[in-house]
């Protein structure tokens, strides 16, 4: 079956989920890619939104990340300052899911501004609650189409930690969370090595180096075992077309 | 002692030039009514605070109304950016204050319990602190690391849309809660919108649901769809179609005068304005039932 870059991006994001992951969810995509794991490989896993909801169940695709949709038959509902704090701050998040305008060699995340601060060439929505997910959650991914532009060397402005210049800068600052553990694109997959720099473990089916590199802003390290990812599978297109996103607001 | 008046009169009362407001409600709740309220009876130099401004803090800023934005998420969530209120800013024609969402809410609890500050983990990044002085450093005294901490937000105004609230102002609150309660603790007046209006006795039957008491409530205003474009968990669902026509109104500042002129001034209330919105809409926003299941308080 033929598929999007959208599709590839999501099912790979969805693997990456383990069964019985607590995952902080954001909407659009990284939600499409949670609800696939879920009925999946990872019948367990526990969606929480940071508008205060546990365990969501949703029967739709929620356009917001404050659907009403996610509250009916949700396990929890509470309130966002105990969110972020007895789920977030505390540690009993898992995984979270990140995008931005931005993302530089060391997974570090802009969604914050273009250009200067106080003169913004492009003003973006700023944090919401990206800041403290890529402090606190124990791993995190980042969901983003592979361009020049959304990969600079270095981000305009820091809204969600990587790793700094480095794991060591991140460990000195006393972090809790793992940091990034995988920038998920649609033409593959960077990890970070063991100074934090970004490396391009994975390359997507018919995808060649050179195109990952030039779409890249700084010189790509490549994994000496670089791995192809399995394409998406019949099952988990038809999961994705039939049941999350019939309409295919986020899928094209 | 019933606090119960329109919506009209409240902001009469209760909202002022230059006033800092709180309008609450995270995607849920949102009070859509009292901030058209507000802007037909042209409030100026208004500091409006939410963790997502939302389009109703973007109709206000389109409006006049704002001198200054306090926010953790800008964006039409769901569709895109608030095009306006990011015009605005690029522009340097609105000042802004800005959060994450952890720290936006931290604010407000911290007003709300009446704290001198309140402290938080760091999060390894240091460019919205240095962006946003309010951000401070402190030592924690037992363990000698550094903590962040914000001082309190106290709203002038907090306006909280319920799904009910009795005349003295206790309030049912269920979906998602957001940042309700804390504006309504933080803020020195609060205005409550409700769905609908019971008696005392529907508020003491579950008395865990009543989220704001009436003891720190001044007005109880009777507003069914309050919260139109947004939703009332259970009462109407969110109007999706109008958060993705807003994207195209406000392309054009002349568009969203004519969309302001036709949906806020051409109407005296939000009952004139669900009369407009017509049975269409309306039946295309009910929602299907789905009941909890009751619990046993016990007759003691």
């Amino acid at each position: 079956m033929s598929y999007s870059s959208a599709e590839l991006m999501i099912v790979n994001a969805a693997r990456l989920l383990r069964d019985r992951d607590v995952v902080f969810v954001g909407v659009g995509q990284p939600n499409l890619a949670c609800n696939l794991a879920r009925r999946t490989h990872a019948p367990n896993l526990v969606m929480i939104y940071e508008a205060g909801v546990i365990g969501a169940r949703p029967a739709r695709l929620p356009l917001s990340i404050g659907d009403p949709t996610l509250v009916s038959g949700a396990a929890s509902v509470c309130s966002m300052y105990d969110i972020f704090t007895l789920y977030l701050q505390r540690g009993n998040v898992d995984v979270g899911f990140l995008g931005g305008a931005q993302i530089d060699r060391f997974g570090n995340i802009n969604a914050t501004v273009i250009g200067d601060y106080s003169q913004p060439k492009v003003r973006l929505p700023g944090s919401g609650g990206a800041m403290e997910i890529a402090a606190w959650a124990n791993r995190c991914y980042i969901m983003t189409p592979h361009q020049k532009r959304r990969f600079p060397e270095k981000v305009d402005f820091c809204t969600s930690a990587g790793f700094l210049s480095g794991r060591a800068e991140r460990q000195a600052a006393g972090v809790r969370g793992g940091g990034p553990q995988a920038v998920v694109t649609n033409l593959g997959i960077m990890e970070p090595d063991e100074t934090g720099e970004l490396v391009l473990t994975h390359i997507h089916p018919g995808v060649q180096v050179e195109q990952v590199q030039e779409n890249t802003g700084w010189p790509l390290k490549v994994a000496e075992d670089l791995c192809v990812t399995q394409p998406p599978t019949d099952e988990e297109l038809r999961i994705l077309r039939e049941e999350l996103d019939p309409r295919g607001v986020y899928l094209r | 002692m019933s606090k119960l008046c329109s919506l009209t009169e409240a902001i009469q009362q209760y909202v002022h030039d230059g006033d800092t407001i709180y309008a609450a409600g995270f995607t849920h709740l949102i009070p859509f009514a009292a901030g058209h309220e507000i802007i037909r009876q042209g409030r100026r130099d208004l500091v409006l605070a939410r963790a997502t401004p939302d389009l109703i803090y973007e109709q206000m800023v389109a409006a006049g109304c704002a001198r200054k934005v306090i926010f953790s998420y800008m964006g039409n969530p769901g569709v895109g950016s608030l095009r306006i209120m990011r015009a605005e800013m690029e522009a340097g024609r609105l000042e802004w204050e800005e959060y994450s969402h952890f720290g936006m809410i931290s604010r407000l609890q911290a007003g709300a319990a009446g704290l001198p500050f309140i402290p938080m983990q760091p999060t390894a990044t240091r460019d919205l602190e240095n962006a946003n002085p309010l951000y401070r450093r402190v030592t924690d005294p037992y363990t000698g690391q550094d903590v962040i901490v914000l001082p309190p937000l106290r709203p002038d105004v907090a306006i909280i849309h319920v799904q009910r609230a009795d005349v003295n102002g206790n309030a049912h609150i269920w979906g998602i809660l957001g940042e309700q309660k804390e504006a309504a603790f933080a803020a020195e007046h609060v205005i409550v919108t409700a769905e609908e209006i019971v008696s005392e006795d529907i508020i003491r039957s579950d008395p865990n649901r009543t989220m704001i008491p009436d003891l720190i409530v001044d007005a109880v205003c009777h507003v069914p769809y309050c919260s139109h474009p947004s939703y009332t968990q259970g009462y109407y669902d969110r109007d999706n179609e109008f958060y993705l026509q807003w994207d195209k109104i406000t392309a054009s500042r002349e568009e969203t005068q004519r969309w302001l002129e036709e949906w806020v001034y051409g109407v005296k209330d939000r009952a004139e304005y669900v009369e407009k919105l017509g049975p269409e809409t309306l039946a295309r926003l009910q929602v299907p039932e789905r009941l909890s299941a009751p619990v046993n308080y016990g007759a003691y």
